[in-house]
C-alpha cells in the first residue's frame, strides 16, 4: 500500500505538471486561441465552484440554494482589496484571492451557525433568503459601487496562478473530505441522529463542511473578479446558484470527479453548440428530473473516476485472457 | 493515499479541456445569425456585435441588431465601405457579462476590425474593460451607464447618457410643467435607473424644485402601491418614473388606482410602453412626458426613409435601440471612409473627430467619447407618442 | 388614515401570498415536499386565462371566467407532475425530491419562454369598476375581490378538511403516513388530490395577482412562489391557517417597510424577519414543536 501510495504521489504531481506544461506550451505556440482561453479560465472557476458545492450538497447532504451569493461576497472582497493597492501587483492578487476566501468562509460560518441549526428544508430557504439579502446589500452600498457594479479592478489573465489554484482547491477539499473529519461530515449524511449518538459533534461539523464550501466559492468568486474586471450583483442570482447546483447533480452527489468533469463538459458544451442555446435551460431542467427519477445519484455517484484502477483493468485484463 | 486520486482526476479531466480545445476552434464557424463565408478580411471588412438575441432582455438586443442590420444591407447594397462589403458577424450573450467576454474574445480571434456593441450597460462595460487594451474601436448603441467610455480612449457610444437625461428631465418638470414638488421612484438593481434618478435629484435640487418623495422598488417587484400610497399624501406636482416600459406600465397603472394625481415624466425607457399596456390601462399615461432618441413622426427625410425601410424589413415601427444600432453602423462607414483604412488606431481618431448626421440627431463626440446631441422628448395622448419638443 | 390604507395594500398583496401559500402548505404537510414549481404553475395558470381572453371576448363572456380554464389545466398539470416526478421519488431521500421540484419548475418556465417568447406580455383589466370611495379611502375594485375571495376560500377549505371523508384522510396522511396506510386510506389518491387543490387555488391566485397587476411573464412565479414559501414557513408549515396568517403578516410587513422603514432594504428586511422567526421558533408561528423520532 506505501509503495502504491508514492507511486500515485509522484505520477499524479508528474501528470499535472506535464499538462500545465503541455497547456502552457500551446498557449505559446498560439494553438490555444484567446477564446479557448478564456474558456479555459471559466472552467477553472465552474471546478471550483462545482466541487465546492459538492462539500455541502454530496457530502453533508444539504442542499444550499445561495451558492452564488458566497460567490458574490469573495469577488468583491477580493477585488475591493485588490483595487484598495495596498499590495500591488502578482503578490496582491494572491493575497486577494485569500482575503476572498476568507471573508466568504466568515460569512459562512455567520450563516451556517444559526442556519444548520435547522432541518434541510429550512435550510434550502434561508440560503436562498441570504443569497437575496447579500445581492440587496450590495446595491444598496456605495463602496460596492451599487446598481452601477464595481469597476476598475485590476485584471490578472494569468494562467499559471488560475491552473494551480484550481488544483490546489479541489486537492484541499478532498483531502479534508477523505481525513477524519470528512468523514464526520460523511456520517452526518448518512444519519444525523445516529452520529449524534455516536458523539459527532453534528452541528460543529455541520458548520465545518459548510464553511469549506463557502471558502473555495469565495475563491472561485476572486479569480472571477480579477478575470472579468468589472462586478455586478445581479449576476449571482438565484439562476446562478442553480447551475452550479446542476453541476453538481450531474456529476454525481459525492463525486469530486463528477463534479469536475461534469463542470469542464457543462461550461464547454453551451460554447460548442452555440445554436442550442434557445434549448439549454430546458435540457438542463430535464437533466435535473431525469437525473433523479433514474439515476439520483449523479453520473458517478459517489465514486471517483480513477486513472490508476483503470490502467489496472487495461494491464490486467488481456493478461488474463491470454491465461 | 486516497487523497492524490482527486489530482488524477483533473489531470483526467484537464486532458479533456485541451482535447476540447481543438474542438473549440473548429466552432468558430458563425452563427446561425448571418454571414456568408466570405473567405478572409481581404476582400471584406469583418465588423463584429455583440447583443443579447436570447433571454431576457433580448428584445433590445433584437432591435437593435435589426438596425444595424438594415443600416450594413443599405451600405452594402451601395457599394460597402472603401469599395468592400461589410461582413457583419454578431454573436449572443444572452445579456450575460461572462458570456459577453467570451464572445468578444472570439470575435478577436476572428479578425473583426470594429465591434458594434454590446447593448446593456453591464455586458458593455465588461467587454469594454477587455478592449480597452486592444485598442479596438467599440461603438456602443445603447449603453448608457456613464463608466462605460470613461477613461477608454476607443469605446464610444451613440446614445446619450442616463445623467444627460436626469438633467433634462428636471428642467422639463420645472419649466414645461411648472413644478414645485416633485417625486422620483426608480430600480434599486438597476444601473439604467439609478443613474437617471440620481442625477436627476442633483439637478432639481439645483433648480430649486422639492424632492418630497424617492422611493425605490426590486427588480422582482410589481407592487408598488405602499411606495404610491404614500405619495398621494406629499401631492407631487411630477413623478419620475425612471426604469423601462415594463415598470412603467405597472407603476402608472398602480398610480391611477391609488389616486396620485401627478404629473408622469420618464427617461427613454419609456419607449415601448404604450405597446405594452392594454387599452383599457392607455388613461394611465394619458399626457406623460419621456425623452427619447428620435420620433417615428419625424419628417425629416432621414428619419422617413429609416423608418419605412424598416417597416419594409421587419414588418413593425422601429424602436430608439433600431434607431440607435442603425446609426452606429454608419458612424463607423463615416469614420472608416474619412480614416482611409481600417486601422484600428486611425479609425478610433476618426470617430473622436467625426461630424455626424443621423436618425438620431446630429452630434460629434465629448472628450470623454459621449455623442453631445439633442434630446428629442415625446408625449403620449390618446395612445399614441407625439412630437412634443427639441432639448438641447 | 395613510397607515389604514397601507394596510389594506398589504391585505391585498398579502391574500394572494396566502393563496399560493395554501398550495405549499397542503403539499408539505402531505408529501413533506417543497414543491419549488408551485409558483409557475401560477405562471401557467396566467398564461392560459390571457390566451382564453380573445375566446372569451368573442362570445361577450365576463374575462374573469377565464379562471375556469385556467383552474382546469392547472388541476391537470399539478396532478401530472405528482404523477409523473414526485410520486417514483416519494421514498427517496429529500434532497433528490427537492432537486426534481426545481427541475420541474425551471422546465415550466423555459418551456413557456420557448413558446411565449422571453418578454412579458400585458393583460387586460379583468373588473372594470371604478374604485369604491369611502371618505378619503379610495379601494380598488380588485383589492376588495382579492381579500374577500381569499377569506372564502380559506374558510372553504377548513371544513372541507375537517368535515369530508377526503379531508379528513388528508389530514390523517399529514398526521402519519404509515399509520394511515394501515388505516387503509389510498395514500395515492390523498396525494394527488392534495396536488389537484392546490394547483386550482394556484389558478385562483394568479388570476387575482393579473388583475391586480396586468402583466405575465414566464418568471412571474418564482419570486411570488418563493415569497409564499416565506409566508407558510412564518405561519407554521403544514397548517393551514397558519398559511394564511403567514400570508397577510409576509404582505403587512413587506408593505409597512416599504412605506415607513426603506423600500431599498425591504427585501433584505423581510428575508431578515423570516431567519429570525425561523431562530427563534423554528416550526413557525402556528407550528408545534416536535421531537424528531429515532
Amino acid at each position: 500500500m506505501n509503495k502504491t501510495k508514492k507511486i500515485s504521489y509522484i505520477t499524479t504531481i508528474v501528470i499535472v505538471l506535464i499538462l500545465y506544461f503541455i497547456l502552457i506550451g500551446l498557449m505559446q505556440a498560439g494553438v490555444i486561441s484567446r477564446f479557448a482561453k478564456g474558456i479555459l479560465v471559466i472552467i477553472a472557476i465552474n471546478i471550483i465552484l462545482a466541487v465546492s458545492l459538492n462539500v455541502t450538497v454530496g457530502c453533508l447532504g444539504q442542499i444550499t440554494l445561495g451558492h452564488a451569493g458566497f460567490m458574490s461576497v469573495g469577488a468583491y472582497s477580493a477585488a475591493l482589496f485588490t483595487k484598495s493597492g495596498i499590495i500591488p501587483g502578482i503578490p496582491g492578487y494572491l493575497i486577494g484571492i485569500l482575503v476572498g476566501g476568507a471573508v466568504a468562509g466568515l460569512v459562512g460560518i455567520i450563516v451556517g451557525v444559526p442556519a444548520l441549526r435547522l432541518k434541510g428544508d429550512y435550510l434550502a430557504i434561508i440560503t436562498l433568503a441570504f443569497g437575496e439579502i447579500i445581492r440587496v446589500l450590495i446595491e444598496y452600498f456605495d463602496f460596492t459601487g451599487g446598481a452601477q457594479g464595481l469597476i476598475g479592478i485590476p485584471r490578472y489573465q494569468n494562467f499559471t496562478i488560475i491552473f494551480f489554484v484550481t488544483v490546489l482547491s479541489v486537492a484541499a477539499m478532498f483531502s479534508i473530505m477523505t481525513s477524519r473529519h470528512g468523514r464526520a461530515v460523511l456520517a452526518i449524511r448518512e444519519d444525523e441522529i445516529a452520529s449524534d449518538a455516536a458523539g459527532i459533534d453534528t452541528t460543529f461539523y455541520k458548520t465545518f463542511a459548510f464553511t469549506i464550501s463557502a471558502i473555495f466559492a469565495g475563491v472561485a468568486g476572486a479569480l472571477y473578479a480579477h478575470h472579468m474586471g468589472v462586478l455586478g450583483a445581479k449576476q449571482f442570482d438565484y439562476n446562478y446558484s442553480i447551475a452550479i447546483l446542476v453541476m453538481v447533480v450531474l456529476g454525481g452527489m459525492g463525486s469530486f470527479t463528477g463534479a469536475t468533469l461534469s463542470a469542464v463538459v457543462l461550461t464547454i458544451l453551451p460554447e460548442a453548440l452555440r445554436g442550442f442555446n434557445d434549448y439549454r435551460m430546458i435540457l438542463y431542467s430535464l437533466i435535473l428530473i431525469i437525473m433523479m427519477l433514474f439515476r439520483p445519484i449523479g453520473l458517478l455517484g459517489r465514486k471517483e473516476f480513477e486513472i490508476t484502477k483503470i490502467i489496472d483493468k487495461l494491464i490486467k485484463k488481456p493478461g488474463d485472457n491470454a491465461i | 493515499m486516497k487523497k492524490f486520486r482527486v489530482l488524477w482526476l483533473i489531470v483526467a479531466a484537464i486532458l479533456l479541456i485541451t482535447a476540447c480545445g481543438g474542438g473549440g476552434e473548429k466552432t468558430t464557424a458563425p452563427d446561425d445569425k448571418k454571414t456568408e463565408d466570405a473567405g478572409k478580411s481581404g476582400d471584406t471588412i469583418k465588423v463584429g456585435g455583440l447583443a443579447p438575441l436570447t433571454g431576457d432582455v433580448a428584445i433590445y438586443g433584437v432591435t437593435a441588431t435589426n438596425g444595424v442590420k438594415l443600416a450594413f444591407e443599405e451600405i452594402n447594397a451601395n457599394g460597402g465601405i472603401l469599395g468592400k462589403q461589410v461582413e457583419y458577424v454578431v454573436y449572443d450573450e444572452k445579456g450575460d457579462p461572462t458570456e459577453a467576454v467570451t464572445a468578444y474574445n472570439r470575435l478577436v480571434d476572428e479578425g473583426i476590425v470594429a465591434l458594434i456593441g454590446d447593448v446593456t450597460s453591464k455586458p458593455t462595460l465588461a467587454v469594454a474593460e477587455v478592449a480597452k487594451n486592444d485598442g479596438i474601436p467599440m461603438i456602443t448603441p445603447t449603453g448608457t451607464q456613464k463608466n462605460i467610455t470613461e477613461g477608454k480612449e476607443n469605446v464610444f457610444r451613440t446614445c446619450y447618457i442616463d445623467p444627460f437625461q436626469g438633467v433634462i428631465l428636471a428642467k422639463l418638470a420645472q419649466k414645461d410643467l411648472n413644478a414645485k414638488t416633485v417625486a422620483i421612484i426608480s430600480n434599486t438593481s438597476d444601473d439604467y435607473s439609478q443613474g437617471v434618478k440620481n442625477t436627476f435629484v442633483e439637478e432639481a435640487k439645483k433648480l430649486g424644485l422639492e424632492v418630497v418623495a424617492d422611493e425605490f422598488y426590486t427588480v422582482d417587484d410589481t407592487d408598488f402601491k405602499s411606495q404610491l400610497t404614500k405619495m398621494v399624501a406629499l401631492k407631487p406636482d411630477v413623478l419620475v418614473i425612471s426604469d423601462y416600459y415594463k415598470y412603467v406600465a405597472l407603476i402608472s397603472a398602480q398610480a391611477k388606482e391609488v389616486g396620485l394625481e401627478s404629473k408622469l415624466i420618464g427617461p427613454d425607457g419609456w419607449d415601448g410602453v404604450l405597446e405594452t399596456l392594454d387599452k383599457s390601462n392607455m388613461d394611465a399615461v394619458q399626457d406623460a412626458l419621456f425623452t427619447n432618441h428620435f420620433s417615428v413622426k419625424d419628417t425629416a427625410e432621414k428619419v422617413k426613409n429609416f423608418v419605412d425601410a424598416y417597416k419594409a424589413k421587419y414588418n413593425e415601427s422601429p424602436s430608439a435601440f433600431a434607431a440607435l444600432g442603425y446609426d452606429t453602423a454608419y458612424v463607423l462607414k463615416q469614420a472608416m471612409e474619412s480614416a482611409g483604412s481600417v486601422d484600428k488606431k486611425a479609425v478610433v481618431d476618426a470617430i473622436k473627430a467625426i461630424e455626424f448626421e443621423g436618425v438620431t440627431g446630429k452630434f460629434k463626440y465629448d472628450e470623454e467619447n459621449n455623442p453631445i446631441k439633442a434630446v428629442t422628448v415625446m408625449k403620449i395622448d390618446n395612445g399614441e407618442y407625439v412630437f412634443y419638443s427639441v432639448e438641447e | 388614515m395613510e397607515l389604514l390604507l397601507q394596510i389594506i395594500n398589504g391585505l391585498s398583496i398579502g391574500s394572494i401570498y396566502a393563496l399560493v401559500s395554501l398550495g405549499y402548505t397542503m403539499v408539505y404537510g402531505i408529501a413533506k415536499l417543497i414543491n419549488f414549481a408551485h409558483g409557475d404553475i401560477i405562471m401557467i395558470g396566467a398564461y392560459t386565462s390571457l390566451m382564453m381572453i380573445p375566446v372569451f371576448a368573442k362570445y361577450n363572456l365576463p374575462l374573469w371566467l377565464t379562471v375556469v380554464p385556467a383552474i382546469i389545466l392547472c388541476v391537470i398539470l399539478g396532478v401530472l407532475i405528482e404523477r409523473i416526478c414526485y410520486r417514483p421519488l416519494r421514498n427517496s431521500p429529500r434532497i433528490a425530491n427537492l432537486i426534481t421540484a426545481i427541475g420541474v419548475s425551471l422546465l415550466l418556465q423555459n418551456v413557456v419562454m420557448k413558446i411565449f417568447g422571453p418578454d412579458f406580455k400585458s393583460y387586460p383589466k379583468l373588473f372594470d369598476f371604478p374604485p369604491l370611495v369611502i371618505g378619503r379611502v379610495r379601494l380598488g375594485i380588485n383589492v376588495i375581490i382579492t381579500i374577500l375571495l381569499t377569506v372564502i376560500l380559506t374558510i372553504l377549505l377548513q371544513l372541507f378538511m375537517q368535515k369530508t371523508k377526503y379531508g379528513k384522510a388528508m389530514l390523517a396522511t399529514s398526521e402519519n403516513y404509515e399509520a394511515s396506510k394501515l388505516v387503509g386510506i389510498n395514500i395515492d389518491s390523498t396525494i394527488m388530490l392534495t396536488f389537484a387543490i392546490g394547483s386550482g387555488l394556484a389558478a385562483v391566485a394568479s388570476i387575482l395577482y393579473v388583475s391586480s397587476y396586468p402583466q405575465v411573464q414566464p418568471q412571474m412565479g418564482s419570486m411570488l412562489g418563493i415569497k409564499a414559501f416565506v409566508a407558510a414557513v412564518l405561519g407554521g408549515i403544514g397548517i393551514i391557517p397558519g398559511a394564511v396568517l403567514g400570508g397577510f403578516i409576509l404582505g403587512i410587513a413587506e408593505t409597512l417597510t416599504r412605506a415607513y422603514i426603506s423600500s431599498q432594504l425591504a427585501d433584505a428586511i423581510v428575508f431578515g424577519i423570516l431567519i429570525l422567526v425561523l431562530l427563534v421558533k423554528p416550526t413557525g408561528i402556528l407550528g408545534k414543536d416536535l421531537k424528531e423520532k429515532v
